[in-house]
Formats: structure tokens, sequence, C-alpha cells
């Protein structure tokens, strides 16, 4: 009889309770990429942002304005290859509930400051033409069941009234943390239809042709409009993000320290099972040596069944977890990149394999350890 | 006769680091449960308790917020004479016209800059308001550019020390004192003057975003309502005080709850799981013991009580150990954006005693559901096989 063919008589034996530890797993690992999830949905919009993207904002706050002259200003910069912009919009679709980002944006730069969204060519064309036009994200396209070529009104908060857009493209993100549940529409739209920002925009976008430039040219941008009517403040689009996710406050050590609970306790669990079910066998065990098996034989064989319904529970956690995140954000809209990554799930299996070990190691050391006449003295 | 409740006491003690595992992952559950209960609802009581019953608020029609309102000065006029508001002694409706703008301070705990909300208030702010306290310095005096800061704020950000000077909107600003609201949204505010802000930002002046109104009493607040609705001058919305401000609640409340219960309810399945696996071993190390009870005349149905029971009383410890864990937290700060003003929102967690108790209920029912099928099991165990383990 081979090792493999005595492993899997065990896992014959006290069915239910090896079940229901492999599930405590995978109800361990579900959580694990649940808080994975939420974690990247707050910190991958930063890991993702340009460091060769500057924000221009105004100095006070995002949500003033700055003048729409500075726009030829800022192209005359050296190390500036392209200047887009854009303006906030904050319209309703049916309900307030219905929660998602709306962009007015410039049509002529916007595509190449964003290359990571990615718009079939025709489609961009046919926004482009389309004064009325709009362009959304696949998610949002998706959330809303939206077809090109449909109408879709929006009602004004800031800019008042119903303003109807027509579907003409749906964009893509290149990376998975891409956030595809925006809404863009023509800032020429915007100027036309209202004259509350006519001359402004919400906010610059710059790129910068040598990322390493990127502070000086921050340095200067802010320089140039110092003691104007609008100064501004000017960060890459990795600072800006950052600093805006740290408004929420320190999610960080709210999400490390559930884990740190879950973790703890599913060791616990865990490890009291394998103890139990080990300490039950003591005699059997004693039996095995006696025939001859040894005790790095008998260590390994313990591990591997820690092990296996570690990877097994851990393994179904984590399946379900994936499933989950293919659901769609549970939150209606405030976070818009729920993705369980590849990463993740690596990571998940290391922490199941680890946890597995830890669990396994000291009732396989001690059997290891233990002497065949104490072992056959209980039985 | 049912079993005595001793046999289950001295079984715990007896099996103490079999407990403990189960105590320790129910204790955990109960402990995330209460903060996420915690957590939304002093969110929630912060923004709730912001509004006074006999207040409304009015905003530009269609306006969901502040930020997206506006209301002329003549507009502003009309309202004043209409009947249900409170009057001074000169007969002058109690209302404060104000200004909302946003701006970036540093925050004392990252360094970095967060929005704060400040409002620009009018000469009855303190009268329309009367939860207002000032704690240290003085209020504002009309036509200078003075601030004060919400208790809150001040510890929120750096650089709002009294008399110190501050810079925003391009002009110096002086601090003359600090206000108390109660633990309300506006405690995370900063005040100045209505006309000064307006200046400051080039706003147009005498252009408001939002009247609060004092009314005579809350009862007279569909009348006056209507009057406001009904004129043909005037494109107004009217909202009682305390519905605008729940309503700005209601978001982050459901984010907070959705992903809080989510963790917790698979938490509690996990901890479901390892209360069910420890009182099967309690189950199997014990069959000769429950044998001898059978054999001694006990019912099948008196050994699932005695298990089920045995599991519940495991499980309320838990529940215990959780609320002693996470009751440190209570009157805890926390802070963090409110999406509807876009600015810094400051909070306390609130535990309040019925969390404590639903939490308990939580830890019982996962006990019940731990205990009920080892128990079921128990109760089967064949009296004559298992006594010839003896």
């Amino acid at each position: 009889m081979n090792s493999i063919s005595l492993l899997l008589v065990n896992f014959r034996r006290k069915r239910i309770r090896k079940i229901l530890t492999a599930c405590s797993f995978a109800a361990a690992l579900f959580l694990f990429g649940i808080l994975a999830i939420i974690y990247d949905a707050f910190y991958l919009p930063i890991e993702i942002a340009g460091s060769d993207r500057l924000v221009v904002q105004n100095k006070i706050s995002l949500i003033m304005p700055l003048p729409y002259s500075y726009r030829e200003k800022l192209t005359q910069i050296d190390g500036i290859d392209l200047v887009s912009f854009g303006s906030w919009f904050g319209g309703v679709y049916q309900s307030e509930r219905n929660f998602f980002v709306q962009f007015a944006v410039d049509t002529e730069t916007w595509d190449r400051m964003f290359p990571e969204f990615v718009v079939p060519p025709e489609q961009w064309k046919a926004f482009v033409e389309d004064r009325q036009g709009c362009i959304v994200g696949q998610k949002l396209a998706e959330r809303y069941g939206w077809k090109i070529g449909d109408r879709i009104p929006l009602k004004g908060t800031v800019f008042q009234g119903v303003w109807e857009f027509n579907l003409r493209g749906i964009f893509q993100g290149k990376r998975a943390g891409d956030d595809t549940s925006q809404f863009w529409f023509q800032y020429k739209y915007l100027d036309e239809q209202s004259d509350l920002m006519r001359g402004y925009v919400g906010w610059y976008y710059v790129h910068v042709s040598d990322p390493d430039r990127a502070v000086a040219i921050s340095d200067e941008i802010d320089d140039l409009f110092a003691n104007s009517p609008f100064e501004t403040v000017t960060e890459t689009e990795k600072a800006w993000t950052a600093a805006f996710i740290k408004q929420f406050g320190n999610i960080k050590v709210l999400l490390l320290s559930v884990g740190g609970v879950v973790f703890f306790t599913l060791l616990l669990i865990t490890g009291s099972n394998m103890a139990i079910s080990i300490r039950e066998r003591t005699g059997e065990i004693g039996i095995m040596k006696t025939l001859g098996f040894s005790g790095a034989r008998i260590l390994f064989m313990v591990l591997a069944e820690s092990l296996f319904m570690a990877l097994a529970g851990g393994g179904i956690g984590l399946i379900m977890a994936k499933l989950f995140a293919m659901q769609g954000d549970p939150t209606g809209g405030f976070l818009p990149a729920f993705y369980l990554s590849s990463r993740n799930i690596l990571l998940g299996l290391a922490i199941s394999v680890l946890i597995g070990l830890a669990a396994g190691i000291i009732p396989a050391l001690q059997s290891m350890r233990l002497r065949i006449v104490d072992a056959l003295r209980r039985v | 006769m049912a079993i005595p409740f001793q046999y289950n006491i001295r079984s715990i003690i007896v099996r103490w680091s079999s407990t403990l595992v189960a105590v320790v992952s129910i204790a955990g559950v109960v402990a995330v449960f209460i903060a996420v209960l915690a957590l939304a609802y002093g969110f929630e009581k912060t923004l709730v308790s912001s509004g006074s019953p006999e207040n409304a608020i009015i905003l530009r029609g269609g306006a969901t917020g502040e930020m997206e309102s506006a209301i002329s000065l003549d507009q502003i006029r009309i309202v004043q004479d209409i009947n249900g508001i409170k009057r001074d002694k000169d007969g002058v409706g109690v209302m404060s016209s104000e200004v909302v703008v946003v701006a970036a301070f540093p925050m004392k705990s990252t360094g970095t800059d967060a929005n704060a909300q400040v409002r620009g208030v009018s000469g009855d702010v303190l009268q329309v308001r009367n939860n207002i306290e000032i704690v240290r310095g003085r209020f504002l005096n009309p036509g200078l550019n003075e601030l004060v800061v919400g208790s809150k704020a001040s510890r929120l950000y750096s650089g709002f020390d009294l008399n110190s000077t501050v810079l925003f909107g391009g002009t110096s600003w002086v601090v003359v004192g600090v206000f108390d609201a109660g633990g309300s949204a506006f405690d995370s505010e900063i005040w100045c003057n209505a006309d000064n802000l307006n200046q400051t930002y080039k706003r147009p002046q005498n252009i408001f975003q939002s009247v609060t109104v004092s009314l005579t009493s809350e009862d007279v607040f569909d009348t006056f309502k209507n009057a406001v609705t009904t004129d043909p001058r005037l494109t107004l919305s009217v909202e009682r005080e305390i519905e605008f401000y729940a309503k700005q609640s209601e978001s982050v409340t459901i984010l907070i709850r959705v992903l809080g219960f989510l963790v917790a309810s698979v938490m509690a399945i996990g901890a479901i799981f390892g209360a069910i696996n420890t009182m099967y071993s309690a189950v199997s190390a014990r069959s000769v013991e429950i044998a001898t009870l059978r054999a001694l005349g006990f019912k099948a149905r008196h050994i699932i009580i005695s298990f089920v029971t045995e599991s519940v009383l495991i499980a309320l410890i838990g529940g215990v150990v959780g609320i002693l864990l996470i009751l440190p937290v209570n009157h805890q700060a926390a802070s963090t954006m409110n999406w509807q003003s876009f600015s810094q929102l400051s909070f306390t967690f609130v535990i309040r005693p019925e969390f404590m108790l639903e939490g308990l209920l939580f830890a019982a029912l996962m006990g019940f559901l731990g205990g009920l099928f080892p128990a079921v099991r128990a109760s089967r165990v064949p009296i004559v096989t298992a006594l010839r383990g003896l």
C-alpha cells in the first residue's frame, strides 16, 4: 500500500468533519477574496494611475473651475506634448440612486490622453460627429442594458434641465482595474447649452514627454498661474488619486484588522481539527511505525492531509469569490473596479498552503516523534 | 428529567482548548458585526442630528444638494414674508441665507489635503440653529474676514488654532472662535460670513445657495411648503431640515452596511462550521458518556437539548467576549468623505445597547446552528456498541 492510497483511505474517515474543515477554509478564503476586491477597488486606481499624466486643478478645490484660456498657455510649456480637459457634469439618470461619473470631455484630445480606454475608431468618429453624442464604458452599458443608438436622458443638477444624449460608442479598459463605468460627452455640447461654465473647464490633464520631469513641470505650471485669480495645483495623476482616496479614511487598517481576525480564527479552527483527528489516530500511527513506516513518511502524510484540505477548501472559496465578483459591484456604483485579480487568487492559494502547513505541523511533528511503546500502550 | 445543566458547564471547562477555538471564532464575528452597526449608525446619526424638526431648508427647485442650488436675494425677500416663519421682535423672519464652497486643507492625521465644507452664513444663523454653542473665542463679526471652526474640523485640520490666520480663496482669514454643534455635521464645517465668501470667490453678490428658516412650529411646515411652492414668483423646493440631512447619509450608510454585513455573514458561516466541528468532536469523544446517559434512561431529546444548550452556551461566551473586544471603539472618532457635499465628515462609532443584544442573539443563533446536527448525531449513538468501547 503506497502513501497515496493510505491518504485516500484516511480521507474517507470522519468525512463530515473533514468536509466541515474544508468548508471553514472555503468561507475564510471567500472572505479573503472579498477583502482583496475591496482593497483593490480603493487602491488599484492609484497603482494604475499614470505618472506621466498631470492633473491641473484650481488651487481652492477641485470643484472650482479654471479658465479655458489656460489651454494655450499650458501647450506652450516645454516638455508638455498634450493638453486635454474635462468637466464634472453630475447628472441624474432616472433616480439619484443610479450613481455614475459623467465627464464633459474635449473630443480632440481625450482619446490620445487616455489610450488605456479603447473605442473602435468608427464609434469614436460617430461620437465626434454628433454634438449630443456620448460614449460609455462597458460596465456602465451592461448595468443599464444600453445599446449603441440608444437615447439617454440625464437630469442636470448643477446644469439645469434635462439633457439628452445619443449613445455612439462603448469603450473597454485595457487593464482589469480601468474604470469602465464612466460616461463621456462632448464639452462643446455643455458649453453651447449652458452659460454656467462658459469659458471655463473643470480641470486640465497634461501629458509630459519625460515622466522624470513631472515634478519640475508641475512647479512650472503652478508658478505660471501664481497670483492670478485662478491659481492652480498640479500633481501627477498618481499623487492626485492617492490624495483623493486618502479622504475616505484609513481603509487599509480596517481591512487588515478584519483580515487578521479572520485568519487567526481560521488557524485556530483548522489547527484544533488537525490535532483532534491525529490524536484519535495515535494507536494507528504506532502500528504503522511498528510495521516500519519511517518518521519522515508519517510527517509527510499528516502534512499532506492538512495541506490537501487547505487547498481544496481554499480553492473552492476563491472560486466562489471570483464568481461573486463577476456579478458586479454590490454597492451600486461606489466600487466600479470590483474585480478579483489573478495576483490575489495566487496570494489566496499561498495563504491556504501556509495555513495548511502551520495547522498540520504540530500534530505532524508529534506523530513523527511518537514512540511506538507510548502509542501502543493507548490501544 | 432533563440532563443537569452542570454537566454542560463541566464539560465546557474540561474541553477548554476546543471550547476556546469556538469562543474566539464567534467573538470575532460578533465584534465585526457590532462594529458595522456602530459605524453605520454613527455616520447616520451625525447627519440626522444636523437638522432641527422646526427648521425648513429651501433650495432651487430640482436641486438635490446645496452645491447645485442658487437662490437670488429677491426670492429670499419674498420667502421672508410668507407666514409660518418665526419672527424676531422687529417682525423680521428668522432665517439664514447661506453659501457653501469646498476648500482643501491639510489633515492632521496624514498631512495631505482633504476637502472641508466652508459655509458662509448670515446674521441670524445662531437663532436658526440653536444647537450651536461657542466653546472658545467668540462668533463672527459680519463684514470681516473671520472664521469660526467646528469642534471636529479644528481637530481634523491643522492650522485652525484660535487667532491664527488661514489662507484660502486668495484671502487671509482670522480664526476667532470654535463652536460645538452637538456632534452634527456642522462640527466638521468652517463658517464665515456669506457676503465675504461670495466676494472672495468672485461669485455674484446677492446669490445664495440655501436658505434655512426657523418655523413657528413643526406643524406649520406643510402650509409653509405649500405657500412657497405655489407662489408663481418662486421656483424653489422646500424640505424639512431633518429629512434633507437624513437623505445625505443614505448612500454612505448603504455602502457600510452592504460591505460590512457581507464580511460579517461570511465570517459567521466560517464560525458556524467551526462550532459544528467543535461539537462533532465533542460528541465523538464522549460517545461512551452519551451511551451511559442513555443507559441511565435519558431520552434522545434530552441528549439533543443538552448538546444544543452546550453549544449555545459556548457561543454566548463568545458573544460576550466579542462585545468586550469591540466596546473600546465606542465613541472613537473617524472621518470619511460625504459624497453629497464632497467634503470630510467627522463622526464617532456609536454602540447602542440593542446592538450588543443583537450581537448576542447572532451568537446564540450561530451556536444553535452549530450544535443542532452534532446533537442529533449524539442522540443516535448506539448504546450497546458505544458501551462495548469501555
